[in-house]
């Protein structure tokens, strides 16, 4: 069974969202799950730093062998720093999905947003349901 | 199931789908003095033979390079081609094959693709290449777009001494997108005005073409080009793309070590005939940053379970069987036939004997050039370094010239103006490949000179 972290947010699209204690910045990844279901991740592609995200909006992909699959912002806001690790190290995203395998830091811009975010018991039921 | 294609009904649903009234609309992007109206002019039955001899008659009255003395060029070139490669050519494990589709149990196909792009990343200078695409212009196209999409810049400066016919593929490619295709102008030399450039350069250029030796056959100045480039803010600097005759890299400086991150190139010269023009085979060079985005298929070498060398598709995830409609390029295929005809022509050539090529044509063009200038009434164009083509500025329209040297058995050249916007119609564009004899230029400047009288 995948891990899912209680204090997490989630997205439709298999992201984790850690909101930081003063609701300013968001730190994304890619859920247990989803790297279960991807494979060995080969390659990302990262944004910029300093590049402006909008909620949904595609920011990067994330490479498998044998598929490819985009990278969605779960918040809108600014990117303020890229996971560098991962251009020589993507497979650190199968190995710590949670924790090394981070990808991007965003500044918030809507905080109102999170609320369209779901819950670690969400995101479970979705995966259950073979989402 | 019915295996009848596109009923009238299919047809219909289809035209619905889309917006349109009438098949006929579909068509209607072409220019309406090719289209065909009506049907074929055919009989509707004729005796085998009787066909056979009407198809030769009209045969008959072309005139193939092959007959001829051919100093015309412009892109698609009279090269030698060594026996060896319609030898090999013509082996069915090769000739009957397509693009891998089952790649790895083709393993001889794949490394006959490995070794076509080990030999064009080696020619290039740069990290690595795919394995072909259909031509040249196309290859510069597909390029053009994907340095667009890599620095998000809209911006596409392209030579206006690049060859039209490339100039009017990447228009059309990019005619449905939100790019901007900006020319920047020759100086009074015939090659790249480097002063315009610079102005031209503004923090929308994402990418910089260069033709290198330009549609006029002169060597641009890379050097100066490379310093121009590096002395702009990193805002305005674009990336440089070089569509490169590879025939020239056996004497000039290759496009990876003037700062190019692609080369493109058409590999017709590298052991194919003319034929009519087509089909072709283009080749895209890349360095390591830019393979994720570059189109085509890429074969790579690796090891099997028990530890011997294999080959396979690699990072096919950029392509669009899988990326599906973010695929940065459609392109899925390769040029496979003609991509092994440049492998086993190289192969055959060796590194001394590619040099010796490009000094071929370098030595017998300029024969052809010197022979010309002291010609009465004749010149060359520009007073600028050429490899082995150059423009001449001849004493009566170009097309003149062509139409009395063909009945003379000789192809003199191609009527620039007729091609290129601005030129003149005194100019002719003459190309000297390796395979003209020192008495076939000597005839062809006599005859040249014969002619300029009248």
């Amino acid at each position: 069974m995948a891990e899912v972290p209680k204090d997490l947010k989630y997205t439709e699209q298999h992201e984790w969202v850690h909101i930081s204690d003063d609701g300013t910045e968001a730190t994304v990844g890619i859920t247990d799950f989803a790297q279960g279901e991807l494979g060995d991740i080969v390659y990302v592609e990262l944004p910029e730093e300093g590049a402006a995200l909008e909620q949904m909006e595609s920011f990067g992909t994330i490479e498998a062998v044998k598929t490819v699959e985009d990278l969605y912002a779960p918040l809108s806001g600014e990117v303020l720093e890229v996971n560098h690790l991962l251009t020589d190290k993507p497979t650190l995203i199968n190995e710590s999905p949670y924790d090394e395998g981070w990808i991007v830091r965003i500044r918030i811009d809507k905080p109102g947003e999170a609320a369209t975010l779901l819950s670690a018991d969400e995101y479970r039921e979705r995966i259950a349901e073979g989402a | 199931m019915p295996y009848v294609q596109h009923t009238e009904a299919d047809q219909r649903e289809m035209l619905a789908a889309i917006g349109k009234a009438r098949l006929e609309d579909l068509f209607s992007a072409i220019p309406a003095e090719i289209r065909l109206r009506g049907p074929l002019g055919i009989p509707p039955g004729a005796a085998e033979y009787d066909v056979l001899r009407d198809l030769q008659g009209l045969a008959a009255r072309n005139h193939p390079a092959g007959g001829m003395i051919s100093f015309l060029g412009a892109g698609i070139y009279d090269g030698l081609v060594p026996s060896v490669v319609g030898a090999i050519l013509s082996r069915s494990e090769f000739y009957t094959a397509y693009t891998p589709y089952q790649a790895e149990v083709s393993q001889g196909t794949l490394q006959t693709i490995y070794e076509f792009q080990s030999m064009i990343a080696h020619l290039t200078g740069l990290d690595l290449a795919n394995a072909s695409m259909y031509d040249g212009s196309t290859a510069l196209a597909e390029c053009a777009m994907l340095l667009t999409d890599h620095t998000h810049r809209r911006r596409i400066l392209a030579p206006a001494g690049l060859n039209p016919r490339w100039r009017a593929v990447l228009d059309t490619y990019v005619s449905d997108l939100d790019l901007e295709v900006v020319t920047v102008p020759n100086g009074p030399d015939g090659r790249m005005d480097l002063a315009a450039l610079a102005t031209l350069c503004n923090d929308g250029t994402g990418v910089l073409l260069l033709q290198q030796p330009n549609f006029f056959g002169l060597v641009e100045d890379t050097t100066a080009l490379q310093r121009v480039l590096q002395g702009l803010p990193a805002e305005r600097r674009p990336e440089l793309a070089v569509a490169v005759d590879p025939v020239s890299l056996g004497v000039l400086v290759p496009p990876g070590e003037y700062g190019a991150v692609i080369a493109v190139g058409e590999g017709q010269s590298l052991g194919l005939p003319q034929f009519f023009g087509g089909p072709l085979v283009g080749f895209v060079a890349c360095d390591r940053a830019h393979v994720r985005k570059i189109p085509g298929r890429l074969v790579g070498a690796t090891q099997d379970s028990e530890g011997r060398r294999g080959y396979v598709l690699t990072l096919q995830t950029r392509e669009q069987h899988i990326r599906r409609e973010k695929a940065t390029s459609n392109i899925c295929t390769n040029q496979a036939l003609l991509a092994l005809a440049v492998t086993v022509y190289l192969a055959a050539l060796g590194e001394g004997g590619f040099r010796e090529l490009a000094h071929m044509c370098l030595v017998k063009a300029h024969r052809l050039g010197d022979a010309i200038r002291r010609l009465p009434g004749y010149a060359l164009r520009w007073d600028t370094p050429y490899f082995r083509e150059f423009v001449v500025r001849c004493p009566r329209p170009a097309r003149d010239l062509i139409a009395a040297a063909k009945s003379h058995g000789v192809v003199a050249g191609l009527d620039l103006a007729a091609h290129m916007p601005g030129c003149d119609e005194r100019d002719l564009l003459v190309a000297v490949t390796e395979k003209r004899s020192d008495a076939e230029i000597d005839h062809f400047a006599a005859l040249l000179g014969r002619l300029g009288g009248r």
